[in-house]
């Protein structure tokens, strides 16, 4: 077990609603960004002198611009029904981690400026001046919540806490306090074309050494190209997936679909990165910025089709926003969706029979599936509504033998996020990380226990980095967290790949092994 | 009683005036405030009959507050099912000739009118037993919700212990349509309820009320879930592009 200076939450055996205990994690704060991060994407370098003024100018600019953000801050009944919704006042219990609860923090300085209530009763109203411990609740309790928009789901006016943290961190980004992890990558970005800062050259490297390495295990010849102009596709997928176990894993298998589907495709070093940190930090100029490289990268290479690899929140921003922030995109091939997710291409073909799958290849594992939170709530795959539910589970059921879901209400739109998303995924932040991955890990947990569940699959980046990073804490192995596509990497027999046993020819229907 | 009257006509007239004006400048902002992105709730529907549905079961039957929490769900359900029952029943007061349907709700309204009283004292038990919805309750939820049961408790009131003269209630407020100041009964329970039910339509486009017209403007649950086929760009956006 990983060693922790801090309480690790038990798992139960049911989930449980804890009891609040106020301001247990008011010392939890990221490091603040410094003033270099902060001025490459234009904010100030550091707290200004009227901050104050200027806060409360930005959050008047705001309510113009965002009508969520206008809404949700009138809206709110203080029902209740949000308070125990979100995975991080689950596993801390402090009330300020529930979604209504983080809201108000920003409601309340929202109705003493804004509202004729607030400025004439703040008191009966809960409204309250900014001062600076309330600029140092935001910007604890602000970075507290992955914006996975779990409690928008449950609130009977859809009130999405997500948007309310993006206000948040836009505000105090403007005032110049920004959070290091989030901007510092954007600055990387904007300079070396990725968030993990790794230059073209680097990559091409990698690329080569992962051609190797598949045709040394399967004999065939499979590209990992990288700015090679004319190519149909150009697939931008999170850096993660160019290093990391089990990302990289990931990308071999989207290499081999490719392969098989006969199509030519590229990776840009230009744009190199699915991931849009912009999102997580509010800031609807820098997502743009970010996203705009997707395009000039795609007009360069002259390519026909946009595909997205295995990407949570790079996917809501692709899916929901790509079209709006950097389209149209007319000079593409119309008939194709843009942009395509690598899941989305992969059902095609299976769809089609095009490719052949021994999923016995599988049979070591015991998996299950977990929705990660922006494709679940904030995106979709395939034509039809919940199609991000039931495509990847169908590749899954589709290239191995065991697989059974967490239970119903812990999955599809109901998901626990991993605990790691919305710009949270930094050391700093680490013990608001493990307690937020709880009833996530306690679900699965439950079909470890019940059903021999060995690994779970997920189709995001960060929630792949997140549980490497935490499952131990919980007593599991970093490994037990796998890609889909590493999925369909190992149950993907290759045309003309060398089987390792040849009584066991792979076929493309295997019998079901088990249940 | 003249002058309570005429204090009560100028009550009614300011506070449907403030009531109409106030809701009316605040949808008017949120309409005229752009939703810059698509960030439907998903699974979303994919064309905008599919958006009325959503919209429409949201509206009638809280579908999301129903998987959000049972207790909360059935409470404030009885209440705004017994309200809405209570208003329509109430109609016969400003209406001539009562429409049949109307006059039909009669009884069913003084059971929406004690639904109502259920409904709103298990929301308020909440706001005391469940630790986290007092930690979230301000001042003013809990007086919302007093206002709300005297409303309710002095009408149950006048229909069951101290009758009042519906007749000249009746005729007050068709007084106030031309401009005439009718007098009312000096009925201490109903001068309380007026004076309540004025003061709530005062309060509404200043409250937490607004979550009635917020619902509507909702952009996770009034969007249609087509971003790749639709370029969704709002104004101020449009001018990022020009530069
Ligand atoms: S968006 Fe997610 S992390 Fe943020 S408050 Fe809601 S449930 Fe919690
Ligand atoms: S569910 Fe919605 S209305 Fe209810 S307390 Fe939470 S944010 Fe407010």
């Amino acid at each position: 077990m990983a060693k922790a200076n801090f309480e690790v939450p038990a798992l139960k055996e049911y989930a449980e609603i804890p009891e609040i205990n106020p301001g247990v994690m008011a010392h939890s704060k990221p490091y603040k960004s410094k003033p270099e991060f902060q001025e490459a994407l234009g904010f100030p370098g550091e707290l200004v002198e009227d901050w104050q003024k200027q806060a409360i100018n930005k959050m008047g600019d705001l309510l113009g611009r965002y009508r969520s953000l206008r809404v949700y801050l009138d809206s709110c009944v203080k029902c209740g029904a949000c308070t125990d919704k979100c995975h991080y006042y689950l596993g801390t219990h402090d009330p300020k981690n529930m979604p209504v609860g983080r809201q108000d923090l920003l409601r309340k300085v929202y109705r003493r400026y804004f509202t004729l209530a607030g400025r004439l009763f703040p008191d009966l109203v809960g409204a309250t001046d900014l001062t600076e411990e309330v600029l140092g609740d935001w910007y604890n309790y602000f970075h507290q919540c992955s914006q996975c928009r779990r409690c928008s789901v449950f609130c009977p006016y859809g009130i999405d806490t997500a948007e309310i943290s993006m206000a948040a961190r836009e505000i105090m980004d403007h005032i110049g306090i920004g959070q290091k992890y989030c901007n510092e990558i954007i600055g990387k970005v904007y300079k070396i074309g990725n968030n993990l800062g790794l230059p073209g050259p680097a990559l091409a490297d990698t690329l080569e050494g992962l051609e190797e390495d598949v045709f040394d295990e399967t004999g065939v010849e499979v590209k990992y190209p990288v700015d090679q102009e004319g190519a149909d596709i150009l697939l931008v997928t999170p850096s993660a997936d160019f290093f990391a176990e089990p990302h990289v894993d990931g990308l071999i298998g989207y290499g081999k679909v490719f392969h098989e589907a006969g199509v030519s495709w590229t990776l840009s070093s230009y744009a190199s990165e699915a991931a849009n940190f912009g999102m997580f930090i509010g800031s609807y100029d820098n997502m743009r910025r970010v996203a705009l490289r997707i395009r000039e990268a795609a007009i360069k290479l002259g390519v026909k089709r946009i595909v997205f690899g295995e990407c949570g929140h790079a996917w809501r921003v692709a899916y929901s926003f790509l079209n709006t922030l950097a389209g149209p995109w007319d000079f593409l091939d119309p008939r194709y969706p843009v942009p395509q997710h690598i899941c989305e291409f992969t059902y095609d073909l299976i769809q089609q029979g095009k490719l052949k799958i021994d999923k016995s290849q599988n049979d070591d594992m015991v998996l299950t599936y977990h929705d990660s939170c922006n494709v679940a709530r904030a995106s979709r795959m395939g034509d039809k509504p919940g199609g991000q539910f039931d495509i990847p589970r169908a590749i899954i059921r589709r290239v191995c033998n065991n697989f059974y879901d967490m239970d119903e209400e812990t999955i599809r739109d109901r998901t626990f996020c991993c605990g790691g998303g919305g710009g949270l995924l930094t050391d700093d932040l680490m013990e608001v990380r493990v307690k937020g991955a709880q009833p996530r890990v306690e679900a699965l947990n439950h079909v470890i226990q019940e059903k021999g569940v060995t690994h779970m699959a997920a189709i995001c980046a960060i929630c792949k980095s997140q549980f490497t990073k935490v499952l131990p804490y919980y007593g599991m192995d970093m490994d037990q967290i796998v890609s889909v596509h590493q999925l369909v990497s190992n149950a993907l027999v290759l045309t003309g790949q060398e089987s390792d046993d040849s009584d066991d020819a792979p076929s493309g229907e295997p019998e079901n092994a088990a249940a | 009683m003249s002058f309570i009257s005429d204090i009560y006509a100028y009550l009614f007239y300011f506070a449907t005036l403030v009531l109409l004006g106030g809701l009316a400048l605040k949808i008017l902002q949120y309409a005229r405030t752009p939703a810059p992105l698509k960030i439907p709730t998903t699974p979303a529907p994919t064309t905008k009959t599919g958006v009325a549905l959503r919209m429409t079961r949201e509206v009638v039957l809280f579908e999301s507050l129903f998987r959000g929490n049972k207790w909360t769900w059935i409470f404030s359900w009885m209440f705004h099912f017994g309200l809405l029952l209570v208003t329509l029943r109430h109609l016969r007061y400003f209406i001539d000739p009562v429409p049949v349907p109307i006059q039909m709700i009669q009884p069913f309204g003084i059971y929406g009118g004690m639904a109502m009283v259920v409904g709103l004292a298990g929301l308020w038990a909440r706001r005391f037993f469940v630790d986290r919805v007092r930690y979230i309750s301000s001042r003013s939820d809990h007086l919302i919700l007093a206002l709300l049961v005297a409303i309710g408790a002095s009408g149950l009131m006048m229909r069951f212990v101290l009758h009042t003269d519906i007749i000249r209630v009746k005729e007050f407020f068709a007084g106030l349509y031309n401009l005439q100041v009718v007098t009312l009964p000096a009925d201490p329970v109903l001068l309380l309820h007026l004076l309540l039910v004025a003061l709530l339509m005062i309060i509404f486009p200043y409250s937490k009320l607004l979550h009635a017209p917020g619902l509507f403007f909702s952009p996770t649950r009034n969007q249609v879930d087509n971003p790749r086929e639709r370029r969704h760009i709002a104004p101020w956006a449009k001018r990022l592009e020009q530069e």
